[in-house]
C-alpha cells in the first residue's frame, strides 16, 4: 500500500510540474529568484 | 555510511547549491537558468553564489501574487523531493543543516541532547510552514511572512552580499537587526543544542518529514536481528528511537544509527526493496 502511495506521489508531482510548466511558472519563479529579495536579506 | 562520506556529501551539496561563486566578487546574484528550478534544500537565492531558487521563497512568492495562479510547479517540485529523499535532504543536502553540523561541532561543556517540552516545540515547524510560508502569504499580498521575519538563511545571504557590495551595509535597518538576532539566536543554539532550526523552526524540514514514511529512500529495522540494545536511540542526535520508529517524522536520515547498531538490524533501504520476513520476537540483551 505503501508502495503504492509513493508511486502515486511521484506521478501526482509530475503532473503537477507539467502543469506549471505548461502555465510558464518556471519563469515566475526564475524572475523572483534572479532579483535581489529584498525581504530575505532583511532591507525590505 | 560512514561520518567521513557524509561530510564529503554535503559539502559537495553545498557547493552545488551555491556554484556560482564569481557572485562573491562582482556583488551581483546568478540570474543563470538554473534559477527556474528549486533547489531540494533551504538556500537564499539571493546569496551571491545561488545557482537555484529557494523552494520556500518561491512558494510564498506564488501563493502572495497579486493574480493568485495555484503553484502547481513548486509544490510539484517540492512533493517529488519529498516523495523520492523525504528528509534525507535535510541530512544530506541542506547547506543550512550543514551550517548547524558544523556548529554542534564546536565543544561546549554542556551538549543538550533533550529537554522538557521538546517536544512540543518541534510542533513549531508545523505552524511557521502552515501560517507563515501558505495562510499569510495568500492573506496579504506581495508578502513573504517567513522570508521577512524569521529565515536566518536569508540574513545570512544578505551579510554575503553585503560584504559583496558594501553599500547595502548603508541600507540595513531595524528589520535587519531583527533578522540578525534570530540568525544569531540561532548559531549560538546551534552549539548547543543539535540543529535547532531544523528541529523547531524549518518549514521545509517540516514539509519533507510529512513524506519519510512514504518515500522512497527511507530506513528498515530488521526486528529479529534487534536485540533492543538502544545504542541507535542513545545515539541519535534528533532524539528519534530508530529500533521502534525507523521512519519518524524527525529522522533526517543521517545514518548514525546504522553505523552503531551492534548487530546490523538497521539499515538504508527503498521503497521498491521487499521488506525482510520477521521471524519471531526481538531477542533480548542477555
Amino acid at each position: 500500500m505503501k508502495k503504492l502511495l509513493t508511486v502515486a506521489l511521484i506521478i501526482i508531482s509530475a503532473v503537477l510540474v507539467a502543469v506549471g510548466c505548461m502555465q510558464g511558472q518556471p519563469d515566475s519563479v526564475f524572475a523572483k529568484a534572479a532579483t535581489v529579495c529584498l525581504e530575505c536579506i532583511g532591507i525590505g | 555510511m560512514d561520518k567521513k562520506k557524509r561530510f564529503a556529501l554535503q559539502s559537495l551539496a553545498v557547493l552545488l547549491h551555491n556554484a556560482d561563486l564569481k557572485g562573491f566578487f562582482t556583488g551581483r546574484i546568478s540570474a543563470t537558468p538554473a534559477k527556474n528550478v528549486c533547489v531540494p534544500g533551504l538556500n537564499c537565492y539571493s546569496c551571491p553564489a545561488a545557482t537555484g531558487a529557494c523552494p520556500i521563497g518561491s512558494l510564498q512568492s506564488a501563493l502572495g501574487a497579486y493574480e493568485f495562479r495555484f503553484p502547481y510547479y513548486v509544490l510539484g517540485l517540492l512533493i517529488f523531493f519529498g516523495a523520492v529523499a523525504g528528509r534525507f535532504i535535510c541530512g544530506f543536502l541542506c547547506p543550512f543543516g550543514f551550517l548547524q553540523d558544523l556548529l554542534y561541532k564546536i565543544p561546549f561543556f554542556k551538549k543538550i541532547k533533550t529537554f522538557r517540552g521538546d517536544r512540543y516545540l518541534r510542533l513549531i515547524k508545523y505552524i511557521v510552514l502552515t501560517v507563515l510560508v501558505i495562510v499569510l502569504p495568500l492573506c496579504v499580498k506581495l508578502t513573504p511572512f517567513f522570508c521577512k521575519y524569521l529565515c536566518p538563511s536569508g540574513t545570512l545571504a544578505g551579510i554575503l552580499l553585503a560584504f559583496s557590495d558594501t553599500r547595502l551595509f548603508d541600507l540595513f535597518g531595524s528589520m535587519f537587526a531583527w533578522k540578525a538576532c534570530i540568525l544569531g539566536i540561532i548559531l549560538l543554539a546551534g552549539i548547543i543544542i543539535y540543529r535547532p532550526f531544523c528541529k523547531y523552526l524549518c518549514p521545509l524540514g517540516a514539509f519533507y518529514s510529512l513524506f519519510n514514511r512514504v518515500s522512497v529512500f527511507k530506513m528498515d529495522v530488521d526486528k529479529s536481528a534487534c536485540i533492543g540494545c538502544s545504542a541507535c536511540a542513545g545515539t541519535c542526535k534528533m532524539g528519534v528511537n530508530p529500533s521502534l520508529n525507523p521512519n519518524s517524522l524527525e529522522c533526517i536520515r543521517c545514518g548514525e544509527c546504522v553505523n552503531v547498531c551492534p548487530c546490523g538490524a538497521l539499515k538504508y533501504t527503498t521503497a521498491l526493496n521487499k521488506k525482510p520476513a520477521v521471524k519471531g520476537e526481538r531477542n533480548s540483551v542477555e
